[in-house]
């Protein structure tokens, strides 16, 4: 393939959006009012249009014949390039806020910079992302505050959840090789550049959340180069089943 | 950036493009959306710029086909394209549309810095569409779609669906 960094470089992009969004997906008539429900599907929905986009590009740079669908249906394991964060579980609904506030400031420091990419179709995905990006930090933000300075025990929970994903977000910021020629040349973007300003935004939401920010130098990662929690597995056996069991099926 | 607001559509296509409308808002036509970006005629066949509101919305598939089921009626083909850039906005939303809106039953978009306060629960801006009342409050930052959030009247109890702005 002749852009093979930058597939690459979309395919790591995409793939957080779209587990995270399948993760979301679970909660479709499961979340803990209804109100919060449709907020969380809506998120998802957002973040499946922004995959769609993504993946499209992808398939025509592949230029071998796959469809949006195939990259997003068929491949294996190894090759999904999600950060291990957007895998993990939703246990409760303090894990489903931390995780999207945690991944959302990122996502919407990412959508921010793509703005000045090179490339124009990233350019105008990021455009378009950012306005939806930006709701859904404001959203995942509130909660982390109503929860924080809540109950006793809406705190305890939400420090919990906070503290059980903080080892993941280092992941966020490194760099394949794919993405370090990508950002050399003006399309992709520095993640490293914004690694302080991260962690700042997000140490300056828990202050006024009345939570702490975590001391533990201690990180997990392995996504971005296809090893996974033990978690994906069954995400994937879920998202594909449909592909796999009755192959080119379309709606 | 200078966002056109007149969108490059032949005019013999209007009336057709009248006649698709909106799925989730039937009141509204996809111009009074203003979500087609181009309509033109080229070596006999009708090609369309089509831009979605939200990155997800599923209503632009179905108007995809209506589209094409609209023009094929009258035995012309429609090639639709989706275009991402420039980003839509609530601004192309025409006024004849905001009236159809606030009239079925939707409170039309504010302008941006209104539109954050009432967001926010901040400030009651957003107009009941049963009462007039501004005396309303946010229920929830997202509504049935996308496009939405949901109030609730403090004076007439009527929960209702605010467009929210989007720039």
């Amino acid at each position: 393939m002749k852009d093979q960094d930058l597939y690459n470089y979309i395919l790591g992009i995409a793939d957080n959006s779209l587990i995270l969004g399948q993760r979301l997906g679970e909660l479709c008539g499961h979340g803990p009012n209804l109100e919060t429900d449709i907020a969380l599907t809506n998120i998802a929905l957002d973040l499946f249009g922004q995959t769609r986009s993504y993946y499209q590009y992808a398939a025509k740079i592949a230029g071998d014949g796959r469809t949006e669908d195939d990259i997003a249906m068929l491949r294996n394991e190894r090759d999904y390039k999600n950060v291990l964060l957007v895998e993990q579980p939703n246990t409760h609904f303090g894990h489903v806020i931390a995780r999207q506030f945690l991944f959302d400031v990122y996502h919407l420091q990412l959508m921010n910079a793509l703005q000045h990419s090179e490339d124009e179709i990233l350019v105008a995905i990021a455009r378009k992302g950012v306005k939806e990006v930006s709701y859904h930090k404001r959203f995942s933000g509130d909660w982390l505050k109503r929860l924080g300075d809540g109950t006793d025990e809406s705190k305890q929970k939400i420090q919990e959840a906070i503290d059980h994903f903080w080892p993941y977000t280092d992941e966020l910021f490194d760099m394949t090789d794919s993405d370090k020629r990508m950002a050399d040349q003006g399309i992709g973007v520095d993640m490293t550049a914004l690694k302080d300003d991260y962690y700042k935004q997000i140490s300056e939401v828990l202050d006024e959340a009345t939570l702490t920010v975590p001391d533990n130098p201690y990180s997990k990662r392995g996504g971005k180069q296809g090893i996974h929690t033990e978690h994906m597995g069954y995400i994937l056996t879920e998202l594909q089943y449909m592909q796999r069991t009755y192959p080119n099926m379309t709606w | 950036m200078m966002i056109d607001l007149h969108p490059n559509i032949d005019a013999e296509l209007i009336p057709i493009l009248e006649e698709v409308a909106d799925p989730e808002i039937p009141v509204l036509t996809v111009l009074d959306l203003g979500v087609i970006r181009e309509a033109v005629i080229r070596n006999g066949k009708v090609m369309i710029k089509l831009t979605p509101t939200y990155s997800g919305c599923p209503a632009m598939d179905v108007i995809g086909d209506d589209l094409k089921a609209a023009f094929l009626k009258r035995g012309m083909e429609a090639e639709i394209s989706l275009v991402l850039a420039p980003a839509w906005s609530t601004d192309w939303i025409s006024e004849e549309g905001k009236r159809k809106m606030e009239a079925y039953g939707i409170a039309a978009p504010l302008e941006e810095t209104a539109d954050k306060e009432a967001l926010l629960g901040n400030k009651p801006l957003v107009k009941c569409t049963n009462c007039g009342s501004t005396h309303t409050r946010l229920v929830s930052q997202f509504g049935s779609t996308a496009c939405k959030a949901l109030f609730q009247c403090e004076d007439c109890m009527e929960p209702f669906d605010y467009f929210k702005c989007l720039k």
